[in-house]
């Protein structure tokens, strides 16, 4: 368009979504900044990565890197363009390619896999929370894909990532049968309380619980595959109730205000003692990748031990990974197999994937508000359920596990591979967006005092 | 008010954080219209406990934002996020002077923040709050790795930041009464730069010998970092405070070994004898005590002795030779050392010798003596034990808390964006095309460009199909 003297201004600017062509190369003096805020956070905090005093227009990989427990050694890295300022800033800038792409500000943490040459199957879990995960940040020049323990980076950094604020504290619960730890937060209190329960894989897992203290709840993370001791389901029941009231007895613990958490196996325990109890009112309930199948005669231990011992039955994808998801489908039309959801009088969250493999933790759920509905207490439920998610929703930013080795607590015999589904990014989107939802139910059941009966 | 109903959430972000990172106070779930007391306490490493607190008035929804909402009163008022740090003060009963240092670095500063029902002002520890949270407040970031120098003599602790380097590296001195102090090291090396942290005037070579170093024991102290494999030899620069500013600009003007590359001198002066070595200018300080006062409060007033600044060249650091930028840190109300009228005689110097280009003043209103990393408490006097010292007075630092807090917030923030600019950037391609917008790269540049003012053509003339130039 000219203007009255017949010019035409010239428009010369940078397309922002070609990608620019590096005007020079990366050498010294350049010294690269890297600032990752906050160092030391919660695993379900925020991390900002910001790189700066780059060339302009210049290639750079962002790496992460982590040692776990178990010492294998996981990875993340997306790739990057400086922009003309020479800055790198993962919030808002998009990565280019990686183990994730696009605009992702903590796809350093939740797409991070074990490093090629790795042992197969496995799952990141921290099982000592008194210690931080820790995670080397690196920038490397140019767009690197593999090899990056042979080559110096540019710049890095070390951040801390904690399941327990300061302040929590942790005690060893072995009293009644039970065996546990106990997180509470800092503060004279009194805290509503949680009973947290993990899945078949048995053992002490203590991380949830120890999240949920820092965020200010008493939590009681349970041990309860019992091995040998334990003979009959009524002794196994009685114990769950016992946890419970270990909470809701607790000098710092609001009485009124306890309540249940269980995922997969856990979340059947939940249910169950929800309806059935006659000691036990918990406050609230969350179930994440339940079913509500209960064995009334049996333990649970035998429960989880079918399809291990049957495993002729069992269907397996082409990595012979175990599909345990198609077991139990026949129960979901008997109701003496089923919990009696009808009794259930306490507010419940569902949390469930669409693509969970271990449990048919979708159809349960559309299964459990048909027969709330009916009984009339539907509107106590709340479902949440995630397009392409697996069983395994954890806390936020872990990564996501699509398949791994798993043995039943205290039995020798077998391990599998069990396949649990879900597809990296959107479970991942699901592990952040359930636990923003997780929260604001507890916030809303057992800190507000509002009607115990709103719903989320 | 049954408790148990209404249960009041705090929250503090970051629960962990380094000492300068300013963090978030939230109360919530209070009732509304409320009045609460936020409460900061610390008990310090040698069992001395320090409170702050401010007193609040929860918003409609039973919520109290520390960063948006004004104290009404308490040990600071007004819209203060770090109020609950900078204005810790000990708890009544304590004895008077005391000063907040953290000598282990590798532990955090605990502070327990709670919330009072009511606008408390005592006997916060007889009460029970409606609830607390705990803060950490670290020196030095995960991975910065803290490694003790006693090789040729130094008694130094040096602080590497994570990572594989190399880093620009810097010399970082404390002040008249000696000791190894580390923490300011500690959180410089949390920004990039490796750090030697230098005991001057106590090491352990003087306990033993009773001899007082000098200019060699700095030169060995920079060789350490030139010849560090993970530090860059050209890019090495000092941060002084007090006595160890004026160490630093002696050693940037004087030392044929020591090469800086930039140097930040708090709270210092360039008066001293230039000739002498450090016993030297204690002697020139003991010779001149006369010149110090007491206050009505029983504080000494130092800043005398150092002034008038004398006209005799050999009295004062000839900072006209110069070769580095200077950044100068001071308050006007410095009463134990006259940096202002240094600060002033330096420029003057600069100016004359043409070199003052390199040197940038920053001069805070109604801050004293000791600017410290940001959040610390102000100090306005405390019992002073310089070295060689016949007696231990009460100086006066001088500063007004508010306006000293301000200042070393400020401070800092220059001074890591100073040591940024010159230990880092060099020549910086970067700096100079942030002005220049990137474009993808075209053939024929020239034709885009005028030829006599060489700026880039922005018309184009249609009639006769041609760039036009306007400049």
């Amino acid at each position: 368009m000219s203007n009255l003297l017949g010019l035409r201004r010239l428009v010369i600017g940078m397309s922002v979504h070609r990608p620019v062509r590096r005007l020079s190369t990366m050498s010294p003096p350049f010294s690269p900044i890297l600032s990752v805020q906050p160092t030391r956070a919660l695993v379900d905090e925020k991390l900002k990565v910001v790189v700066e005093n780059l060339p302009p227009g210049s290639p750079v990989t962002l790496h992460s890197l982590h040692h776990s427990e178990d010492e294998d050694y996981w990875e993340a890295y997306g790739h990057y363009v400086s922009d003309f300022r020479g800055i790198v800033s993962v919030a808002e800038d998009l990565s280019f390619g990686g183990t994730y792409t696009g605009k992702e500000d903590m796809g350093l943490l939740w797409s991070m896999r074990p490093v090629p040459g790795s042992r197969k199957g496995l799952r990141l879990r921290k099982m000592n929370i008194c210690s931080p995960l820790l995670f080397n940040i690196s920038v490397y020049s140019g767009h690197v894909t593999e090899g990056f323990r042979e080559e110096t980076p540019l710049t890095s950094a070390l951040i801390e990532r904690w399941y327990m604020a300061p302040g929590v504290k942790r005690i060893d619960i072995r009293e009644r049968g039970v065996r546990g730890t106990l997180f509470i937060p800092p503060g004279p209190g009194p805290f509503p309380g949680l009973l947290d329960m993990w899945g078949g894989g048995g053992g002490l897992i203590e991380y949830r619980s120890a999240l949920l203290a820092s965020h200010g709840y008493v939590s009681l993370a349970m041990d309860y595959f019992r091995s040998q001791e334990l003979e009959s389901a009524e002794l196994e029941f009685k114990y769950f109730e016992t946890a419970f009231n270990i909470i809701k007895e607790h000098p710092q613990v609001n009485p009124d205000r306890v309540g249940i958490f269980g995922l997969s196996l856990g979340s059947l325990v939940t249910m169950h003692v929800a309806a059935e109890s006659t000691i036990v009112k918990p406050r609230c309930c969350i179930c994440v990748s339940g079913s509500h199948f209960y064995p009334h005669d049996r333990t649970l231990k035998e429960v989880i031990m079918e399809p291990m011992t049957n495993s002729h039955r069992v269907r397996v994808d082409e990595n012979n990974h175990h599909i345990w998801r198609d077991l139990w489908k026949e129960l979901l039309s008997d109701p003496s197999k089923k919990v009696d959801v009808g009794k259930i009088n306490c507010p419940i969250l569902l949390v469930n994937g669409q693509d969970d493999q271990n449990a048919p933790a979708d159809e349960c759920a559309e299964d459990i508000a048909h027969l709330m509905n009916a009984a009339g207490n539907g509107h106590l439920l709340t479902r949440v359920l995630y397009p392409d998610t697996g069983h395994l929703i954890e806390p936020p930013y872990s990564p996501h596990c699509r398949a791994s080795n798993f043995r039943v607590a205290a039995v020798a015999e077998k391990t599998v591979t069990l396949l649990w589904g879900g597809q990296t990014k959107p479970h991942s989107d699901a592990q952040e967006d359930s636990w923003k939802k997780i929260l604001s139910f507890l916030q809303q059941n057992l800190y507000s005092s509002t009607s115990p009966r709103a719903k989320l | 008010m049954d408790m148990k109903q209404s249960i009041v959430k705090l929250l503090v972000q970051p629960s962990r954080g380094l000492v300068d990172e300013k963090f978030i106070v939230l109360v919530q779930k209070a009732r509304p219209g409320f009045q609460l007391t936020v409460h900061a306490l610390h008990k310090c490493e040698i069992g001395h406990s320090w409170e702050a607190f401010g007193h609040y008035i929860s918003n409609a929804i039973g919520t109290v934002n520390v960063s948006e909402d004004p104290s009404l009163g308490g040990t600071y008022s007004g819209v203060e996020q770090m109020g609950l740090l900078w204005s810790l003060r000990p708890v009544p009963g304590s004895k008077p002077g005391l000063r907040l240092r953290k000598t282990n670095v590798q532990t955090p500063m605990e502070v327990t923040i709670s919330v009072y029902q009511g606008h408390q002002t005592e006997g916060f520890m007889d009460q029970v709050p409606l609830a607390s949270a705990l803060v950490e407040r670290w020196y030095m970031a995960p991975g910065v790795r803290r490694i003790p120098i006693t090789e040729d003599g130094l008694t130094a602790t040096l602080f590497l930041p994570p990572g594989p380097g190399p880093f620009p590296g810097l010399l970082d001195l404390w002040g008249g009464e000696g000791k190894l102090l580390e923490y300011r090291a500690a959180l410089l090396a949390s920004y990039g730069i490796a750090s030697l942290g230098l005991d001057y005037l106590t090491p352990k070579i003087t306990m033993e010998t009773g001899k007082l170093m000098d200019t060699q024991y700095f030169e060995t102290a920079y060789r350490v970092l030139e010849q560090h494999p993970q530090v860059l030899s050209s890019r090495i620069g000092m941060l002084g405070l007090s006595l160890g500013a004026s160490m630093t600009l002696k050693m940037a003007v004087y030392s044929q070994v020591i090469k800086l590359k930039c140097a930040v001198c708090i709270s210092g002066s360039h008066v001293q004898p230039i000739d002498g070595s450090l016993q030297q200018f204690l002697n020139f300080c003991r010779k001149n005590a006369g010149k110090r006062c007491i206050n009505k409060d029983n504080e000494m007033i130092i800043r005398g002795l150092l002034l008038p600044i004398p006209t005799d060249p050999t009295l004062k650091v000839d900072v006209g030779q110069l070769k580095c930028p200077l950044l100068l840190v001071l308050g006007d109300d410095d009463q134990n050392w006259p940096a202002q009228e240094s600060a002033l005689d330096m420029k003057q110097m600069m100016e004359r010798a043409g070199n003052s280009h390199l040197l940038t003043v920053l001069l805070y209103p109604n801050a004293g003596h000791l600017i410290e990393p940001p959040y610390t408490p102000h100090l306005r006097a405390s019992p002073f034990n310089s070295v060689q010292a016949d007696e231990e007075v009460m100086a006066l630092w001088g500063g007004e808390m508010v306006a000293h807090s301000r200042a070393q917030e400020d401070a800092w923030r220059k001074t890591l964006d100073f040591l940024r600019e010159n230990l880092f950037s060099g020549t910086n391609p970067a700096k100079q095309l942030k002005r220049h917008q990137l474009i993808d790269p075209v053939e024929n540049l020239e034709g885009w460009m005028c030829k006599k003012h060489d700026k880039l053509l922005e018309l184009f003339c249609e009639k006769n199909q041609v760039c036009v130039c306007v400049f």
